[in-house]
């Protein structure tokens, strides 16, 4: 480890601040509780608020995973993990039973989560009424009155044109009864999930907001009577592990259109192939290797 | 002779309050749960736990209120040394109070929040004797099916949650243990 940084990169009283601001979010589930953001060695958009979230909750004995879009191996998951390891010299893994903290973007792993496990959302536009209300100033009105018809109106407008509610990311969701939050662009197939053991907190960086959803909390997508909720998913089973209950990608294979679905949660489909699942298009794990 | 009010902090700033601090988080969001913390080593009668809070959450940007017994000048002198917060006597200015629950009562002084701010409110620390899962029966968020916790009171704690999403948020701590209760929590004798 280099002893040139304080634990965790941020200063301490940067940490206290976002501390106080953290314990505020957990007791008013789903509330967007101001932060004073900092500038941090990345740039805005590649998870600087998830990156300040998980620096202020990082203890010297945890172990980071760190996810973008399922995957552990992508840029901005492999430089958030190096950035942790060399400023906090904390274990890292890409096993999601082994992690204590989890850093997403945009996915929840497929296995369920624990009790001693907390995930970090990195989240771009935390208002969920901005597309449809741009003046934080309302916005901030709208949920201190709980007026959420606006967002209903919202999602009617998708059945009118599309004949279902076709929005498939970022789907709101209401917490406890009370606030309407963005869960950040995860796919509509993670929302069910939301309700889980571990505790969940989400950092805008650029937008200065955290949020925060305590375990076993009550999280229900908004939907209509007659167009309740689906959490969709592909048809399809993955191409190398054949899993029926993960959220897939598509490839393209090749310039004549061939395509595979692949798991997006890539320690999930390391763990069904290293169990001997095999998919469609997939081959023994150990012949892959070679 | 060296001055008591410059020892007793962390040892290990950055390192210890991260570990008091995760304490404090999994207190917050799984209520009546207890946890341990430790590193601070404040003067009397502030407990370790109740001390080792201060140290983590407080600074200049803090406004804090002492009750009682807590307002002596040993501990005034501590927390201005260690953390720079300013210890105000007016509740309606504090961001954090720490008493026991005698010395906090009534409550509804303290700063609940605004309906476009409710996070502008106040947390609470209460001292206690003794600290048990027995008691209070507790539901809400961060409760799989119920917990339970000894509280000094419930009529109080029940107002309180009435007020969500304003209200006030408590820590009670017993020697180095340290537990909480959030405004969701709904409570039952």
């Amino acid at each position: 480890m280099s002893t040139e940084y304080n634990f965790a990169y941020l200063d301490e009283q940067t940490k206290r601040m976002i501390r106080r601001a953290l314990l505020k979010g957990v007791a008013i589930p789903g509330y967007q509780v101001p932060f004073a953001s900092r500038e941090m060695p990345m740039p805005y958009g590649w998870g600087t608020g998830g990156v300040q979230v998980t620096a202020a909750c990082l203890k010297p004995d945890d172990t980071l995973k760190v996810i973008d879009q399922g995957a552990d191996d992508t840029t901005n998951a492999v430089s958030i993990r190096k950035f942790f390891e060399k400023t906090a010299a904390v274990a890292v893994s890409e096993k999601t039973e082994e992690s204590t903290v989890i850093q997403t973007r945009h996915r929840i792993p497929e296995q369920d989560l624990t009790e001693d496990q907390i995930l970090v959302y990195q989240v771009p536009i935390p208002e969920p009424l901005r597309f449809l209300e741009p003046r934080e100033t309302e916005t901030r009105k709208m949920h201190a009155l709980e007026e959420y018809g606006l967002m209903h109106v919202k999602l009617y407008e998708d059945i009118a044109r599309h004949g279902r509610i076709a929005t498939s990311y970022a789907y709101p969701v209401k917490v406890e009864g009370r606030y309407v939050m963005d869960p950040s662009p995860i796919p509509k197939f993670d929302n069910p999930k939301m309700e889980m053991a571990a505790l969940q907190l989400f950092g805008a960086g650029r937008e200065q907001r955290i949020y925060a959803v305590p375990p076993y909390t009550k999280v229900v997508s908004l939907d209509f009577e007659d167009h309740p909720f689906e959490k969709g998913g592909a048809p399809q089973a993955c191409g190398l592990c054949d899993a029926h209950d993960a959220y897939l990608d598509e490839v393209i294979m090749d310039d004549a259109g061939t395509r595979m679905f692949v798991c997006s949660d890539t320690d999930y489909c390391r763990m069904r192939r290293e169990a001997g699942h095999i998919g469609e298009m997939g081959v023994p794990l150990a012949e892959d290797a070679a | 002779m060296q001055n008591p009010s410059v020892t007793g902090g962390f040892l290990d700033a950055a390192r210890d309050s991260a570990i008091a601090f995760r304490a404090a988080l999994d207190a917050m969001a799984r209520p009546g749960k207890i946890s341990e913390v430790s590193g601070a080593v404040p003067p009397a009668p502030l407990s370790v736990a109740a001390g080792t809070l201060l140290l983590t959450l407080c600074d200049p940007e803090t406004p804090v209120w002492l009750g009682g017994a807590f307002a002596n000048d040993a501990v005034v002198a501590w927390l201005r040394f260690h953390t720079g917060a300013s210890v105000v006597s007016n509740r309606k200015e504090a961001m954090f109070a720490l008493g026991t629950w005698v010395d906090l009562f009534p409550i509804h002084d303290f700063p609940i929040g605004t309906p476009e701010y409710p996070d502008r409110s106040a947390t609470l620390i209460v001292e206690r004797k003794t600290l048990d899962a027995a008691g209070i029966t507790l539901t809400g968020p961060g409760i799989k099916t119920t917990a339970a916790l000894s509280l000094p009171d419930i009529e109080a704690f029940q107002n309180n949650a009435g007020l969500f999403p304003l209200g006030l948020d408590f820590f009670f701590t017993s020697g180095s243990r340290v537990a909480a209760l959030p405004r969701t929590t709904k409570l039952e004798s």
